[in-house]
């Protein structure tokens, strides 16, 4: 008598988030990943070097000045004999820094910005937005660097400036996500449930805006980068004794006709490092599909 | 459309109010002033200078006088050039930096258009492949590391052009290169997708089963709706190459008014800095409400409504 073929349940096929979908996305974007492990690099470099390296940040050689790259110093030195590549190091600390800050400064104010004017709607939203507009308008450089000029050149201050630059873009893209999202039917169906205001916002919608988030944090973080050494470049920003690419390169470029290492060498890493975001931000916003990939 | 036009002009007169008002008060709560020289000036001497320049009258006095004085156009005498007005200066110094922009401008339309044509038109070939790179260049090297490299391989090294200065015709290729580099990449990359996303509709299939030939399709059909990207963007990218100029006249030593003005800030100026920052907050507006206007042209949905 044949017996009844138990039921084997189907094999589930387990679930895979969008999240890991976006991971493996990403991991197949060969220059994403180059941009991401260059990067890592690079921040462990800045902040191991100085440990590794024989020489520290003040330490002068005056017999060994304006020295070509050599077995002693492999990027040379400048004109009181510091070692180029411990600075590069330490001026990487501070630029990296500056990137990140400012970013988060840039995306707390952003979020909550664009997240209230998106999800309250109405005339507030009018109103928040067109301030957004107006400030879009005014000529940022121009203030911050009189900012700059004016207040004491201290880096807290770069942080805030750059910061209030930056936050315009991102409360937009919050507030276009989050009106986009509020009127999905999970939000209705928390707000069924019951759930304050507050938490449906920041439990409920923020999450599901994080991919656009994370593309443009990514995005920032390299024209922040570049803000801060533009105003280093034009001797306003990171004031020695503390360095930053910006000055490094400012300083390389008053020098560069005998000693073009002086030039090269940071500007190189500092190009390097905005192209290792500017791909791994590409890499992301084709991960997360941001944008439709048409182009 | 007039409508739009006039909402946006009167926006625009608002904001630059704001700028106008915001600094001037912030001119005057720094600390420093005009006068506060190394050297201590006798306190009779600073105070008939404060009183030539209206500086000893109530601080609400000197704004609306300054708001009268501007409404026709006089932005005041300077306070460290004597005997020389801030509208003279900026005569003086505007040319420079218009002609720098221009120059900047086609070369970054010329670079940017041409290759982001090519590479969608020869899509995922190595043509592609190299507009893209040439992109990213533009996009991660910085004008102010590009602009030493320029002077030293071509400048100082090659010898074809001078290090600095603004006198000869040649003096204007290096400094508009390296500008016009960096905002040929985000032009480069919008001709691209604009131009993608038109030639993948059927309007152009239809022109190319009729027999039009390849540069029709491309020309008469495609770019008006391909451009529109680049369109939206001019606004901010002549923004950003009037400020741009301010790196680049620092690393070519060019008279313009990006110098100026970081230099007026520092001798605390208070006119020719609030006469600089009013000149460059009307260009940009003026020229954002240019790039909305010319987009809203070539857009038949935003025209028409």
């Amino acid at each position: 008598m044949p017996s009844a073929t138990p039921v084997t349940a189907e094999p589930v096929e387990p679930g895979r988030s969008p999240w890991r979908d976006a991971g493996l996305r990403l991991r197949k974007n060969r220059l994403a990943v180059f941009g991401g492990g260059v990067l890592l690099l690079v921040a462990l470099a800045c902040v191991a070097g100085p440990w590794l390296s024989p020489y520290s940040y003040e330490d002068i050689a005056l017999d060994h000045t304006f020295s070509a790259p050599c077995a002693r110093n492999w990027l040379g030195t400048d004109q009181l004999g510091h070692d180029l590549l411990v600075r590069i190091f330490y001026g990487g600390r501070i630029s990296l820094a500056v990137g990140l800050s400012a970013t988060v400064v840039a995306l707390t104010i952003g979020i909550v910005y664009g997240a209230v004017a998106g999800f309250v709607g109405g005339v507030l939203d009018a109103a928040m937005m067109r301030i957004v507009d107006i400030l879009y308008a005014l000529p940022f450089t121009l203030f911050v660097i009189l900012l700059m000029v004016f207040f004491g050149r201290n880096i807290i201050l770069l942080f805030v400036a750059i910061g209030a630059v930056e936050w315009l873009t991102m409360a937009r893209i919050v507030r276009g996500q989050v009106m986009a999202v509020k009127r999905m039917e999970f939000v209705e169906a928390a707000r069924a449930l019951g759930f304050g205001r507050r938490r449906i916002l920041f439990r409920h919608i923020l999450p599901n805006i994080l991919g656009p988030v994370i593309v443009y944090a990514t995005l920032t973080v390299p024209s922040v980068m570049l803000i801060e050494a533009f105003l280093s470049f034009l001797g306003l920003g990171v004031q020695p004794p503390m360095s930053s690419w910006g000055v490094l390169i400012k300083d390389g470029a008053e020098k560069m006709e005998e000693f073009p290492w002086l030039l090269l060498f940071p500007g190189a890493v500092f190009s390097l490092t905005l192209f290792s975001l500017n791909f791994l931000g590409d890499g992301l916003r084709d991960a997360l599909d941001v944008r439709s990939s048409k182009d | 459309m007039l409508r739009f036009i006039r909402s946006r002009l009167l926006q625009s007169i608002f904001a630059l109010y704001i700028i106008i008002t915001a600094t001037f008060f912030l001119l005057r709560f720094v600390p420093g002033g005009p006068f506060t020289a190394e050297k201590a000036v006798p306190k009779e001497i600073l105070r008939n200078l404060e009183a030539h320049y209206g500086l000893n009258q109530p601080l609400y006095r000197q704004y609306f006088s300054y708001l009268g004085a501007l409404v026709h156009g006089d932005l005041g005498p300077s306070f460290k050039y004597s005997n020389r007005t801030v509208n003279e200066i900026l005569a003086e110094k505007l040319p420079v930096s218009l002609e720098l922009g221009l120059w900047s401008l086609a070369v970054a339309l010329l670079l940017g258009l041409t290759l982001g044509m090519i590479a969608a038109l020869r899509r995922n070939t190595w043509a592609d492949y190299l507009a893209s790179a040439v992109g990213m260049i533009g996009l991660s090297v910085p004008s102010f590391v590009i602009g030493p490299l320029c002077v030293l391989a071509f400048a100082i090294h090659a010898g074809w052009f001078n290090a600095s200065g603004w006198y000869f015709p040649t003096d204007r290729v290096l400094p508009s290169l390296v500008l016009g580099l960096a905002y040929a990449a985000p032009i480069s990359r919008l001709t691209r997708g604009g131009m993608l996303e038109v030639l993948n509709q059927d309007y152009i299939r239809t022109a190319r089963a009729k027999g039009a030939s390849e540069l029709r399709v491309v020309f008469k059909h495609s770019l008006r709706g391909g451009l529109l990207p680049v369109v939206s963007y001019l606004g901010p990218a002549i923004a950003g190459i009037l400020t741009g100029s301010f790196v680049i006249e620092t690393i070519f030593q060019i008279p313009g008014l990006g110098r100026e003005f970081v230099t007026s800030a520092f001798n605390r100026d208070y006119t020719l800095v609030l006469g600089t920052v009013i000149l460059y907050a009307t260009l940009l507006m003026g020229l954002n409400l240019a790039a909305d206007i010319a987009q809203a042209w070539m857009n038949p949905k935003v025209r028409l409504e």
